[in-house]
C-alpha cells in the first residue's frame, strides 16, 4: 500500500514513531565539511522530516548507527568486567539501496564469519528497520552501484519519495500500516537507478597464478607516493568492518575504565604491525592492493554470493589525494586483461613450437 | 550476558617461570580444553589484549610463554602468582595430533617459535609409544635467548635433537641457522612422516624450501603463523591474508595452503 502524506502530517507520524524508534537519516552539518564554507552530510538522529538531506549524497555511510566509530564493549574495575548496554528503543534508518545492501556485508562478517555472532553488532542490528530512500535519477557522479549489482533492494519496511510539499510512502511492513490509515492512497513504488555515469569492470581472477602476477603489478607502486594511508576511504565505506580494541581508564579513578573497539583501517601503516614491530604490508601500494582485492575478489571468494564493494563511491569522493576507487578497479581490469592476453600469446607460441617439433 | 565472544574472564596465575630475561612462562588455572597449537586472547584491564599461544597444558592449567615486547606483555610481567589474568579462548586450528601419531615427526622451531610446539613435544615426551620417531631442531639467537632449558635437556633423552645458536658456541649447541641442519634429517628412511615448522616468517619460508629440496612433499609440512589480532574470532580483520583469516583457518596451516597465502 502507498500513500501521499503532506510534510506536516509526516512530522506527526515521525513523532508517533519516535515513541518506539530512534530515527536516523542523512543530516546537514553546516560548515563542518572538509573544505572552507562546505557542509558535511552524515547520519544523525532526526526530529523532523525537514532534517533529512534527501537530494544530496551523504559523505558518511549509515554504518555508524549500529557500528559506531568508537564503541564501549565493557567496563572494568580491578578484577571484574561488565558488559556495556544499549538503548531499548528500536532503530529506523533512512537508507539508499547501496547502503542497505552494504549492511548485508557487515552482517556476514559480524554474524556469520567464523561461525560466531558478535553480540555488540547483533544487539543493535536486530533493532533495525530500513526506510528506503530513493536516489536521484542516475545516482551521483561517483556512484557505481549498477556495476556492483547493489542498485536495488527489497529489504525495507517503508520506501519514500520526497516531493516539494508531499512525501510518497510505500508500506511493506504491516507494523506501520495503522499510522497511515487516514492518508490518501496513491500508486507508488520506489524507482531504482539503472545506469550510473561511472562504470566499473570487475576483473575475473580465475587462477592462483594470475593472482600472484596481480600482486607483482607495477600499478600498485604508483600508490606508494600518492596514497597517504589516512584511511579516509575505509572510514566512509559502508562495508568496512575492521576494528582495534583499546583500553581507557577514567581520570577520576585510574583503576576503573572501559574497553572500546575503534574502527580500524587496512590502509593505516600499523594495521598489521605486531608487538615487536614485525608487519606485513609495509607500503601504501601493498595496502591499496589488499583493500582493492578484498573489495572485489577475496570477500566473494570466501562468502561466494557477492562482492564486498557496493559501489557507493564515497571512498572516491573522500580521498584527499583524489585517488578514485572505480578508476583503480578499471585499471586493474585492464592490467588483468593484458596479463591474460600475454598468457594466451605464450600458450600459442608454445603450441606452435610443439607442432613444429612434431613435424 | 552469555555468548559474548569478546568478554574475557579472570583466571588465576599459579606460577611464573623465568625462561630468559625477556621471556617468562605463566602457568594459569583453567578448565578449558586446549589442543596443541591453539592460542588465547590474553588481556589486562587498563592495558589491552594480545593473542598468546599455549606452550604447555595439564589438568586444570595451561602455560603461556610470553615475550616482553609490547604494551600488554610489559604489564603482564608485573604480575605475581595468585594474581588474576584475563583470557578468552582457546582459539584457532591446532596441529593435527592424531595424524602425527605412529609416524615420524620432524619439528623445526626458531626462537619463540619453540613455544607453540612445546606442548606437542611434551605430549610425545610423555607418550613415547605414540610416535615412531621425533626429530627436533631448535634454533636460538644466542645463549641468553635459549628457552625451556630443562625441557630441551629432557627432550634430548627421548628425541633426536639438534639445538643451535646463530653465532655463539656453547656446549650442546651447534652453530648456525636451523635451515643448515635440516639436511641431517633422514627423510629417506621415513615411510610416513610430518614436518612442523614454527618461527619468524623468513625462517619458516627457508626451512620449508630446504625441506622441499630434501624431497619432502608439501602436504607433509605444517606451519604456525603469527599475526596481529584484535578479536581472534574472524571479526576485526587484522589477521586476514587473501580470503583467509589466520585466527579461524590458522594459526596452524598445512603448507599446501600456507604457500598460497600472499601478504
Amino acid at each position: 500500500m502507498s500513500y501521499c502524506v503532506n510534510i506536516k502530517r509526516m512530522n506527526e507520524i515521525l513523532k508517533e514513531l519516535q515513541k518506539e524508534y530512534k530515527i536516523y537519516a542523512p543530516v546537514r552539518f553546516e560548515k563542518r565539511g572538509r573544505y572552507s564554507d562546505t557542509d558535511l552530510i552524515r547520519y544523525a538522529e532526526i526530529n523532523s522530516i525537514e532534517d533529512v538531506v534527501y537530494d544530496e549524497k551523504s559523505d558518511f555511510s549509515p554504518k555508524e548507527v549500529i557500528y559506531p566509530i568508537t564503541q564501549r564493549l565493557f567496563y572494568f574495575t580491578e578484577d571484574e568486567y561488565m558488559e556495556s548496554k544499549v538503548d531499548d528503543k528500536k532503530i529506523l534508518i533512512l537508507a539508499r539501496p547501496c547502503d542497505i545492501n552494504g549492511f548485508r556485508r557487515l552482517d556476514t562478517i559480524f554474524l556469520k564469519n567464523g561461525g560466531t555472532e558478535d553480540i555488540y553488532y547483533k544487539r543493535l542490528r536486530e533493532k533495525v528497520k530500513f526506510i528506503l530512500m530513493e536516489c536521484k535519477k542516475g545516482g551521483w557522479d561517483s556512484c557505481f552501484c549498477v556495476s556492483m549489482g547493489s542498485n536495488k533492494t527489497d529489504d525495507y519496511s517503508l520506501a519514500i519519495r520526497f516531493d516539494s510539499d508531499n512525501i510518497l510512502v510505500e508500506i511493506k511492513d504491516n507494523e506501520f500500516t495503522g499510522l497511515f490509515a487516514n492518508e490518501k492512497e496513491v500508486e507508488f513504488t520506489p524507482e531504482f537507478v539503472t545506469s550510473n555515469p561511472t562504470k566499473v569492470n570487475i576483473p575475473e581472477i580465475d587462477s592462483y597464478e594470475l593472482l600472484k602476477k596481480i600482486y607483482d603489478l607495477d600499478m600498485w607502486k604508483s600508490y606508494n607516493s600518492r596514497c597517504i594511508s589516512c584511511g579516509a576511504c575505509t572510514a566512509v565505506c559502508i562495508t568496512c568492518s575492521c576494528f582495534t580494541t583499546l583500553d581507557v581508564t577514567y581520570t577520576e579513578n585510574g583503576k576503573v575504565g572501559e574497553r572500546r573497539r575503534v574502527q580500524a583501517s587496512c590502509m593505516h601503516e600499523d594495521f598489521t604491525t605486531m608487538a615487536g614491530g614485525l608487519s606485513f604490508r609495509k607500503t601504501a601500494g601493498e595496502r591499496m592492493r589488499f583493500r582493492t582485492l578484498h573489495k572485489i575478489y577475496d570477500y566473494k571468494l570466501r562468502f561466494k554470493d557477492e562482492h564486498m564493494c557496493v559501489g557507493c563511491g564515497r571512498c572516491d569522493e573522500r580521498c584527499p589525494e583524489l585517488i578514485s576507487f572505480p578508476a583503480t578497479i578499471n585499471r586493474l581490469y585492464d592490467e588483468v586483461e593484458k596479463l591474460k592476453k600475454a598468457e594466451t600469446i605464450k600458450k600459442d607460441i608454445r603450441q606452435t613450437a610443439s607442432i613444429e617439433e612434431v613435424k | 550476558m552469555s555468548g559474548n565472544i569478546m568478554l574475557p574472564t579472570p583466571h588465576k596465575i599459579i606460577d611464573i617461570i623465568r625462561e630468559t630475561e625477556n621471556e617468562y612462562t605463566f602457568r594459569i588455572e583453567t578448565i578449558a580444553k586446549v589442543k596443541h597449537g591453539q592460542f588465547f586472547q590474553v588481556s589486562l584491564p587498563k592495558v589491552g589484549e594480545a593473542p598468546i599461544s599455549v606452550s604447555a597444558m595439564g589438568d586444570g592449567w595451561v602455560e603461556l610463554t610470553i615475550r616482553k615486547v609490547g604494551k600488554v606483555t610489559n604489564e603482564i610481567f608485573n604480575l605475581k602468582p595468585g594474581d588474576k589474568i584475563f583470557m578468552r579462548g582457546p582459539y584457532g586450528n591446532p596441529f593435527p595430533l592424531d595424524d602425527f601419531k605412529g609416524k615420524d615427526l620432524v619439528i623445526i622451531a626458531g626462537g619463540t617459535g619453540v613455544s607453540p610446539v612445546r606442548s606437542l613435544l611434551k605430549y610425545f615426551y610423555e607418550h613415547p609409544d605414540e610416535i615412531h620417531s621425533l626429530y627436533f631442531i631448535a634454533g636460538f639467537k644466542d645463549e641468553k635467548s635459549i628457552l625451556f632449558k630443562e625441557d630441551l635437556s629432557n627432550f634430548r633423552k627421548r628425541f633426536n635433537t639438534i639445538y643451535t645458536l646463530d653465532k655463539d658456541k656453547i656446549e650442546g649447541f651447534e652453530v648456525g641457522f636451523v635451515t643448515e641442519h635440516i639436511q641431517k634429517i633422514p627423510f629417506n628412511n621415513f615411510e610416513n612422516y610430518n614436518v612442523v615448522i614454527v618461527g619468524p616468517p623468513v625462517m619458516m619460508h627457508f626451512a620449508a624450501l630446504e625441506c622441499l629440496k630434501k624431497g619432502v612433499t608439501e602436504d607433509k609440512i605444517w606451519l604456525s603463523f603469527e599475526r596481529k589480532m584484535s578479536c581472534g574470532v574472524g571479526k576485526c580483520g587484522h589477521c586476514k591474508i587473501n580470503e583467509t583469516y589466520v585466527c579461524l583457518e590458522g594459526p596452524v596451516f598445512n603448507y599446501t595452503k600456507a604457500k598460497n597465502l600472499l601478504d
